[in-house]
C-alpha cells in the first residue's frame, strides 16, 4: 500500500511538469485564448505538422460551454484543466514513459489496474484524427493517448504521440473524492488549504449562467463573421521574412471555434446550420495547417511533405 | 519435423479486432506456404491484447527440388535457334538430349531453404495485413494496428533473420506488462514460448482466457450465493483486454437497485465492461458487479475493486439523475423535441416519421386485431424516449426506457408494451411480438423504414445495409408468420417502390426459409407465382414439401418434366394448340382416363386453392400421378395424325397448367 498522502491538485501538476521536463519536453504555460481542448494549443496542433522534432508539456484550461452545470454536477464543469503532452516523433517506449508519469503522481502500478482500451480520437473542427486508447485506471478513464495521423486534413509525418490527462478526474481518483468541488487544490494539511470549490465554484456559477442564459447571441454571431474573414486576410498578408501570418490567423480560428461553442450552448444554432459552421471552422483550420506546413517544410528543406 | 513460430508483438490491439486478426494470420500463413510449395502438418494462430502468434508444425527444411523437361528446336535447326534455347535453359549443347529428332533440355531447380522463404513471407504478411484500421508511428513507414514493437521468428530452433522497417527479427518474447519479469526471454520453439509466457503471466489462448474469466466469475458469484448474468459478447471483449484476466467482485450501493435493471446492466456493460450478478432465483439484480482486472494485486485486488465501485457509483448517479429528470416530463410533451431531430436528410425529422408510423399503425390495427386508437396512441409515443436524457446517454435503451416512462405515467398496459417492444424482433434470438397493439406498431415502424428508404433509392447492396433494412424486412416476416397475419405486401407501399419491395421481401423470406432448412428450390417454385402474401407463400412451400416427399409427388414431378420437355420442343415449331382436350371414341383408354382425371381433379384443385387449403390441393394433384404415368407408358404423343397429336398436346398443356396453379414445378431441382 502507498503510505504517502495523496498529492494535491497543484502538486500533481508540479509532479507532471518535473517528470516531463526530464523527458526533454519544453514546459509551456497555457495558451492565452479560450480553447475547448489542450490539443488546440498551436504548440500541439500546428507543431504536429512538419518534419521538426518537438516535445512539449503544459496545462491548458479548457472551456466547454455546453458542459456547464452551475457547479452542481459532481463530474461536469464548463472550465477545467487538461494536462497535455506531445512527443514528436513518438519514441518507441512512449507507453512506458506514460506509465512512468502515473507512478510519478503516486499511482502504484502493482496495486492498480491500468489498461489501454481502444478509443480512436477525432476532432472534425480541426480535421484531425488518430488511433490510440483511453487509459483506464481501475475502470476510470484518466487519459487519452493518441498517435496523430492527420491534422487539418494533412498527414502527420513523423507521427506525433499525444497524451491528455483530465486533471480533475485524475485528482479525484488519486485523492479518493467523489465531487470536483472537494478536490484539495493545495496541501490539505496546511492552514491555507483551499478546495477546488474555493477556487472555482463561483466561476462555474457565473459562467454557467453566461453560457446558457446571458451570452449575447447577436453579438457572437457578428463576431464570428468578423473573425472568419480575418483568417484568409492574415494568411494572404506577409511578415518580414515573407511568410504568411499563420499564427495570428490561427488565433482567429480559435476565436471562431469558441464563439461557435458559445452559440451552440445557447441553443442558437439550428441542427441544419451545425454542420455548416463546423465545416467553416474546419476550412479555416485547414488553410492554416497548409500555410504552416509550407513554411515548416521550406525551413527544413524537406521534400515531398503532404504529397 | 521442423516447426515455425512467429510472434508479432505490439502495443494494445483493440479487443474487437483480435479474433479476426488470428483468422487472417492463419489464412495468410497457409496461403503463402501453399504458394511456396511448402507442406505442413498444422497451423495454429492466436491473438491477445499485445500479440499475434502463429505456429506451423511439420514443415520441411527446404522446398522440394523441381525437375523440368523442356522441348527445344528440331535437331539440325540453325545455330541461332539452338543457342537461344541454350541461353534460356542455362545449359550447354552437350547437356541436351535428342529424341525423335528434337532437342530436349532437363533443368533442375533446387528448392529454396524454408528459412529463406519465411524471411520473405513474414514481411509480406505484415505489409499486407488487412486490419480494419491501421496507423503509422514514429518516423517509420510501416503500418500496423498500433505500433509494432518486436518480431519473434524462429524456424527449427533458429532465428529467421530479416529486417522490417528497422525492426530486426529475433528470438525474444516478453511477458505481462506489469506482472512479467520485465526482461525478454529467449525462445527456441512453441513449447518454450508457451512455457515462458505461462511463467510470465500471459494466457496465450483466447478460449483459455475466456474459460478463466467464466470460471472465476462464477466462483465469485457462487461464494455469495449469487449467479452471474451471462453475457457472451462482453466475455469475448474482456478476454481481449487482459493477458492475465483476474475476475474481481465489487460492491454497488443497494439504493441503485431502484433503477430499472436494464439501466444498471447497460451502464455496467457499455461504460465499464462489468458483468452483473443476480439472485439465483428470481429476476432481480444483486448489489454487486464483477470486473476483470489484468493483474493479480498483492492486496487481493481490494483497491482495484474499490476503485471500480466508485466509478460505477458515479455512472449510476448520472443514470439516476436522468431517471429522475426524465420522469418529470410526460412522453407526449417530448414530441415537440423530435421536430429538431433529423431522421435522415432526405426523409425529414423524427417527428414526421412518427406521424407516418401513427397513420400506418391505425391502418394496420384492424388487420392485426388491435384497437385502432390504442395502436395510434402507442405509435405516437413510441419514439418519444429518443428525447430523454437516459436514451441520449444509452441509445441501446430506446424502447425499453419509453416503456418504463409510459408505465410510470400510468398509460394503458398494451400501450406500454407496444412502446417497449416495437423494435422487436431485433435479432435471431429475440422473439417476435404477439400482442396486437405491439404488432401494429412494430409493423408500422418497419414498413415505414422500408417504404421510406426505398423511395429515396437507399436499397441495401452487397454487404452495405447502413439502415438495417434487411433486418427490418426479416422482422416483418417473422411478425407476420408468428401471428398468422394476412398482409398482402404490395398494397402497403407506394406503387413506385412496391414491386422492388416485394422482390426484396421474397429474397429475405428465401433466406429465412433456407435457414430453417427449407429447400430453396421449393421456395423459388412458389415465389415464381408472384404471390405477395407471406403467410400463403410459406403454407404453400410446406404443402409442396409434403407432396414431393411422397412417392406420388416424386413421380408426378417426373411426369411434369416429360410433359414440359415435349411441350417445349413443340413450342419451338409453332404455337401449341389451344382449348381443352376432348374425349375421342377412338382414343386409347389411357388417353381417355387422363381426360377424365383432369376433368375431376381440376375443379377440386381450384376449390382447394380457393379455400387456401394447399395440402388438400396438393393431395388432389397427386391423383394425377397414375393417369399421367399410364399415359406416357402407353400413348405416343407425336402421332402422325395432326388432330390426334393436337388433342394429346392439349392434354399435356392442361396437366402443366393445372400443376402450375399450385407451384412452378420447373423451378424444382433433383
Amino acid at each position: 500500500m502507498t503510505s504517502r498522502p495523496p498529492l494535491s491538485f497543484q502538486d500533481i501538476i508540479l509532479a507532471l511538469h518535473a517528470y516531463w521536463s526530464r523527458q526533454g519536453c519544453v514546459i509551456l504555460q497555457p495558451y492565452d485564448l479560450e480553447v475547448g481542448a489542450g490539443t488546440l494549443h498551436p504548440m500541439t496542433v500546428l507543431r504536429a505538422l512538419g518534419p521538426k522534432p518537438w516535445r512539449t508539456a503544459y496545462v491548458q484550461p479548457s472551456r466547454r460551454p455546453a458542459d456547464a452545470r452551475y457547479g452542481e454536477n459532481p463530474n461536469r464543469y464548463q472550465h477545467y484543466y487538461q494536462y497535455q503532452v506531445m512527443l514528436k516523433p513518438n519514441p518507441p517506449d512512449m507507453q512506458d514513459l506514460y506509465l512512468g508519469s502515473l507512478e510519478a503522481i503516486g499511482i502504484d502500478l502493482a496495486l492498480h489496474d491500468v489498461r489501454f482500451v481502444e478509443d480512436d480520437w477525432e476532432n472534425p473542427t480541426v480535421g484531425a484524427w488518430g488511433l490510440g486508447w483511453e487509459v483506464w485506471c481501475d475502470g476510470m478513464e484518466i487519459s487519452q493517448y493518441t498517435y496523430f495521423q492527420q491534422v487539418g486534413g494533412l498527414d502527420v509525418d513523423p507521427v506525433a504521440g499525444e497524451l491528455t490527462y483530465g486533471l480533475e478526474r485524475l485528482a479525484m481518483y488519486v485523492q479518493g473524492v467523489e465531487d470536483f468541488k472537494d478536490i484539495a487544490f493545495n496541501d490539505p494539511q496546511s492552514a491555507d488549504r483551499k478546495t477546488y470549490a474555493d477556487v472555482f465554484l463561483e466561476q462555474e456559477r457565473e459562467f454557467s449562467a453566461f453560457d446558457f442564459e446571458a451570452a449575447n447571441v447577436e453579438m457572437l454571431k457578428r463576431h464570428f463573421e468578423d473573425v472568419e474573414r480575418e483568417v484568409p486576410r492574415l494568411l494572404a498578408a506577409r511578415g518580414r521574412q515573407g511568410q504568411p501570418l499563420v499564427l495570428p490567423a490561427y488565433d482567429y480560428v480559435l476565436k471562431a471555434s469558441h464563439l461557435f461553442n458559445l452559440m451552440d450552448a445557447r441553443g442558437a444554432i439550428a441542427v441544419a446550420e451545425r454542420q455548416s459552421y463546423i465545416g467553416r471552422i474546419r476550412d479555416l483550420c485547414k488553410a492554416c495547417a497548409e500555410a504552416w506546413l509550407a513554411v515548416e517544410g521550406e525551413n527544413a528543406a524537406l521534400p515531398a511533405l503532404g504529397a | 519435423m521442423p516447426e515455425l513460430l512467429l510472434e508479432l508483438f505490439s502495443e494494445e490491439i483493440p479487443a474487437r479486432m483480435q479474433s479476426g486478426a488470428a483468422r487472417d494470420l492463419d489464412r495468410m500463413t497457409r496461403e503463402r506456404l501453399d504458394a511456396a510449395g511448402l507442406g505442413y502438418e498444422a497451423v495454429r494462430a492466436y491473438a491477445g491484447p499485445r500479440r499475434l502468434t502463429v505456429v506451423v508444425e511439420g514443415l520441411p527444411l527446404a522446398q522440394p527440388d523441381r525437375r523440368e523437361e523442356r522441348k527445344g528446336p528440331r535437331v539440325g535447326s540453325p545455330d541461332a535457334a539452338v543457342n537461344g534455347f541454350l541461353r534460356s535453359t542455362g545449359l550447354e549443347r552437350s547437356q541436351l538430349v535428342e529424341r525423335d529428332g528434337v532437342y530436349f533440355a532437363t533443368t533442375e531447380a533446387k528448392g529454396r531453404q524454408t528459412a529463406a522463404v519465411v524471411a520473405e513471407m513474414v514481411p509480406d504478411i505484415v505489409r499486407g495485413f488487412p486490419w480494419p484500421k491501421s496507423m503509422k508511428w514514429g518516423d517509420g513507414s510501416l503500418r500496423w494496428v498500433r505500433p509494432l514493437q518486436r518480431i519473434l521468428c524462429v524456424f527449427n530452433a533458429r532465428v529467421v533473420p530479416f529486417d522490417l522497417d528497422g525492426i530486426a527479427s529475433g528470438d525474444a518474447a516478453e511477458g505481462h506488462r506489469f506482472m512479467g519479469s520485465k526482461r525478454p526471454f529467449a525462445v527456441r520453439d512453441f513449447a518454450s514460448y508457451a512455457a515462458g509466457l505461462a511463467d510470465n503471466f500471459v494466457v496465450l489462448e483466447a478460449d483459455q482466457r475466456k474459460a478463466r474469466i467464466q470460471a472465476g466469475a462464477a466462483r465469485l458469484a457462487a461464494a455469495k450465493g449469487l449467479a452471474l448474468v451471462e453475457d457472451p459478447g462482453l466475455l469475448e471483449e474482456v478476454a481481449g483486454l487482459a493477458e492475465w484476466p483476474v475476475p474481481l467482485m465489487g460492491d454497488m450501493d443497494e439504493s441503485f437497485l431502484d433503477l430499472p435493471g436494464e439501466v444498471i446492466t447497460t451502464s455496467m456493460r457499455t461504460h465499464q465492461k462489468y458483468f452483473a450478478v443476480r439472485n439465483p432465483l428470481g429476476e432481480g439484480l444483486a448489489p454487486h458487479f464483477i470486473t476483470v482486472a489484468n493483474i493479480e494485486a498483492p492486496d487481493g485486488g481490494a483497491l482495484i475493486a474499490a476503485g471500480n465501485a466508485r466509478v460505477l457509483a458515479a455512472r449510476l448517479n448520472d443514470a439516476r439523475f436522468f431517471w429522475d429528470e426524465d420522469r418529470k416530463v410526460p412522453l407526449a410533451n417530448r414530441l415537440e423535441r423530435l421536430k429538431g431531430v433529423t431522421f435522415h436528410a432526405k426523409l425529414g425529422t423524427m417527428y414526421e416519421r412518427v406521424e407516418r408510423i401513427q397513420a400506418l399503425a391505425r391502418e394496420l390495427a384492424p388487420v392485426v386485431g388491435a384497437d385502432a386508437e390504442l395502436a395510434a396512441e402507442a405509435a405516437r409515443l413510441c419514439k418519444a424516449d429518443l428525447a430523454t436524457g437516459m436514451v441520449g446517454e444509452f441509445p441501446e435503451l430506446q424502447g425499453v426506457m419509453g416503456g418504463y416512462y409510459a408505465a410510470e405515467e400510468g398509460l394503458e398496459a398494451s400501450v406500454v408494451d407496444a412502446i417497449r417492444d416495437h423494435y422487436k424482433p431485433q435479432g435471431p434470438s429475440d422473439e417476435a411480438p404477439t400482442t396486437p397493439v405491439t404488432v401494429a406498431v412494430a409493423l408500422a415502424d418497419k414498413l415505414d423504414m422500408l417504404g421510406s428508404f426505398f423511395a429515396i433509392g437507399e436499397k441495401p447492396t452487397g454487404s452495405r445495409d447502413p439502415f438495417a433494412l434487411r433486418r427490418a424486412a426479416l422482422g416483418v416476416i417473422r411478425i407476420v408468420l408468428a401471428n398468422g397475419l394476412r398482409l398482402p405486401l404490395r398494397a402497403r407501399f407506394a406503387p413506385k417502390v412496391a414491386a422492388d419491395l416485394v422482390e426484396f421481401f421474397a429474397d429475405r423470406l428465401k433466406v429465412a426459409l433456407r435457414e430453417q432448412g427449407k429447400r430453396h428450390d421449393l421456395v423459388d417454385a412458389v415465389f415464381a407465382l408472384g404471390d405477395d402474401d407471406l403467410l400463403r407463400v410459406v403454407t404453400r412451400v410446406d404443402a409442396l414439401d409434403i407432396l414431393l416427399s411422397t412417392e406420388d409427388g416424386a413421380n408426378l414431378l417426373t411426369g411434369y418434366r416429360r410433359a414440359s420437355n415435349i411441350l417445349r420442343a413443340e413450342e419451338r415449331k409453332g404455337p401449341l394448340p389451344s382449348g381443352e382436350a376432348r374425349r375421342k371414341a377412338d382414343a386409347p383408354p389411357e388417353e381417355t382416363a387422363l381426360v377424365n382425371a383432369l376433368a375431376s381433379i381440376a375443379p377440386r384443385v381450384e376449390a382447394d386453392l380457393g379455400n387456401e387449403d394447399f395440402t388438400a390441393a396438393m393431395r388432389a394433384l397427386a391423383g394425377l400421378r397414375a393417369p399421367v404415368d399410364a399415359f406416357f407408358d402407353h400413348v405416343l404423343v407425336n402421332d402422325p395424325d395432326a388432330a390426334t397429336r393436337d388433342n394429346r398436346l392439349r392434354l399435356l398443356v392442361q396437366v402443366r397448367d393445372l400443376m402450375g396453379r399450385v407451384a412452378d414445378f420447373s423451378q424444382i431441382a433433383g
